[in-house]
């Protein structure tokens, strides 16, 4: 996966909790074989009515989000199913960073294995940023080698996430290849190990 | 004797490859279930780096999530074709058993694991499901993956892993008659919420639990990720040994009693120490429904709809607010009176042949209302051949249900059993999220008991307040 280090976006704000991944890429569409393409589906059901048109109401369909990179979003994001289809939607439309209060932890997994950064603030920050990015183009930058998000304006916050996804994102590497360097310990492992 | 453990902690221990001080651990996993919606990434992914299945003999593939419940020889959609077509092809290429649509086991890969043997106390299962937390229901350490996980464990046999949070969940007194392992997890999730096991694995203990038949604690755990535990179990049991006796994949006959008494002493340690513990009280427990778009938004049968002027946050009122207009319902009206169009009676949650003989009790010798479309899905083909022989199908049938093949069906829709927008069921699933049943569609989760009276009367009723059918 991609390296991701440092990255500054426009926000696209979406004020609800419970999020589920049903939402962020409806069934109909994990019929697919690839990883790729499924942007295009992305809160399928909150974009497009029933004849498949655009609904205006919706924020997300505003113009003025077109180019938006960093999600901003309420508590438990991605809840529900594992389908990996939600991050690669959400990669695939162009976000890179999901700001949160909180996440589901398959969906959080997900995302950084898919050199998606999920960043946990507070609630109170969240609403900021959220109210920030309401009332007009707001740009954020979110710096992972110092954990750091901030705005030219004077907001700062800093986030956590543990050791091991931080260098994975940092340097997108392939966790498979990471995993098999460790091969001589699953082999003896598994001299030792009886599975009925 | 060393420091008192839980069973989280005692199958942690005995599957760690690799441990480094803050980081995760290696873990090692002993069962990999696979199915056809979130797999085909992943052997993609193998593919393109030239790489194999480490261990096929432990990983093992169904169709369900798809598979049409009618005319399974013709299948129609081209694009759920093509997604069956590559598990097949991957399964072959790969060496990995697969139980495909016509096969005699195919099921929801959750009902067939533990009916076929597979599931069993002290493994490492993973699944590219949310539900895996099902197979915790024997003592297994279970919980769902991505695809990129899952392409992992099928090169590795292994995967990265904190060690988790552990949460007692503990529920104490008896379930009243009418009164199900359904009700009890709606309501355990009703009252602490929709995220409370974020970050912890779940073991259900109490008198409740230690109660409950396997098939009902199969559907506790199941719905372990709609408090956002990844993993739910319960300690080991003879009621567990009991039912893995004789299974296909169960130790044989000569070792079982054995390996029978090692998973025994998996069971928690008197005294071991919890991350935390939260507790209700089974007494207190009415049949319940859900009224809202996620899975905590339930109330009792007696109850009303919430209304958003008594919400505590601002927040709060506002999912409230949403909820009521994607539902149809209004604030403060009782859950009784609302009128419903379909019936769905299966998933991973409640489909094995004890809910379908718990359904059938009260739909014998009545008839599904006139505007009411109902179905049953058996979870997998064992129980359907198992049903029919004991003529479950006949009660059913009888009554004006349609009797289906096995799969995931109209848990998710994907297969084209769809609930028409704006249109309202009484669902023995597990997610009542937006969509989840077909665009605008309106789920509501209950019991199979509830959902079979819910299809006699036209709308909800308390199961209890039946006159017991005549034989």
């Amino acid at each position: 996966m991609e390296p991701l280090k440092k990255h500054t976006g426009l926000v696209y704000p979406l004020n609800r909790a419970n999020v589920d991944t049903d939402q962020i890429i409806p069934k109909q569409f994990l019929k697919r074989i690839s990883r790729q393409g499924f942007g295009q589906f992305l809160f399928y059901n909150w974009r497009f009515d029933e004849k498949d048109q655009l609904k205006p109401d919706f924020s997300l369909n505003d113009p003025k989000y077109t180019d938006a990179s960093i999600l901003v979003a309420g508590d438990n994001f991605g809840c529900g199913s594992s389908r990996e289809h939600a991050p690669w939607a959400l990669q695939d439309f162009g976000f890179k960073v999901i700001i949160a209060p909180s996440f589901a932890d398959i969906f959080y997994n997900n995302c950084t294995k898919n050199g998606i950064l999920p960043v946990k603030l507070t609630d109170e920050e969240v609403q900021q940023l959220i109210a920030n990015a309401e009332a007009d183009d707001y740009y954020l930058t979110v710096d992972l080698e110092e954990k750091i998000v901030f705005d030219s304006t004077g907001f700062e916050a800093d986030f956590d996430l543990a050791e091991y996804p931080r260098e994975m994102l940092l340097n997108g590497w392939d966790e498979i290849s990471v995993t098999l360097s460790h091969s001589s310990k699953i082999d003896a492992f598994e001299t030792k190990h009886t599975v009925h | 004797m060393g420091k008192p453990k839980t069973v989280i902690e005692k199958i942690w221990d005995k599957h760690v490859v690799h441990h480094e001080a803050g980081r995760p651990d290696l873990l090692y996993i002993d069962l990999h279930l696979v199915h056809e919606v979130t797999s085909p990434q992943a052997f993609e992914g193998l593919r393109m780096k030239k790489r194999r299945v480490r261990q096929p003999h432990l990983t093992f593939a169904t169709m369900d999530h798809n598979v049409p419940t009618i005319h399974r020889n013709v299948i129609k959609d081209e694009v759920s074709k093509k997604q069956m077509d590559q598990l097949q092809k991957n399964c072959d290429e790969f060496g990995i058993p697969l139980a495909d649509i016509h096969h005699k086991h195919q099921g929801i890969v959750h009902v067939i694991g533990p009916e076929l043997g597979l599931t069993q106390p002290g493994k490492t299962i993973v699944c590219g499901d949310s539900h895996t937390s099902t197979h915790g229901a024997f003592g297994a350490l279970a919980f769902g993956i991505g695809t990129s996980e899952v392409e992992h464990v099928l090169a590795t046999q292994t995967i990265w892993q904190s060690e988790p949070k552990t949460l007692n969940v503990k529920v104490d007194g008896k379930l009243g008659t009418g009164v199900t392992a359904k009700d009890l997890i709606l309501a355990i999730i009703g009252k602490f919420g929709v995220k409370f096991g974020t970050g912890y694995v779940i073991e259900y203990t109490g008198e409740a639990i230690r109660d409950l038949s396997m098939e009902g604690r199969m559907t506790i755990c199941n719905m372990s990720i709609e408090a956002g535990a990844r993993a739910g179990l319960v300690s080991p049991d003879e009621k567990t040994v009991e039912f893995l006796r004789g299974r296909k994949y169960a130790p044989k006959e000569e070792d079982f009693d054995q390996v029978a008494s090692e998973w025994l002493d998996l069971a928690t340690d008197e005294g071991a120490v919890y991350d935390a513990t939260v507790e209700i009280n089974a007494n207190e427990i009415e049949p319940q429904v859900t009224w809202g778009t996620n899975p905590s938004m339930c109330i009792p049968i007696s109850g009303n709809i919430p209304n958003p002027d008594n919400a505590e946050t601002e927040s709060d009122r506002n999912e409230i607010n949403h909820a009521l207009a994607y539902m149809g319902l209004e604030a403060d009206q009782p859950i009784s009176t609302v009128p419903i169009e379909h019936v769905f009676i299966g998933s991973c949650t409640n489909s094995r042949l004890a809910d379908l003989e718990r359904a059938a009790s009260i739909i014998k010798g009545r008839t599904v209302h006139p505007s009411v479309r109902a179905i049953v899905v058996p979870g997998s083909q064992s129980v359907k051949t198992e049903a029919e022989e004991n003529g479950l199908d006949i009660i059913f049938k009888d009554a004006g249900f349609e009797w289906r093949g096995a799969g995931c069906s109209m848990c998710l829709a994907m297969n084209g059993d769809i609930v028409p927008p704006g249109e309202r069921c009484a669902s023995t699933s597990n997610r009542n999220f937006e969509g989840r049943q077909g665009a605008g569609a309106r789920t509501h989760l209950v019991s199979p008991e509830m959902a079979a009276a819910a299809a006699i009367e036209g709308k909800f009723v308390d199961v209890r307040s039946l006159p017991i059918p005549t034989a």
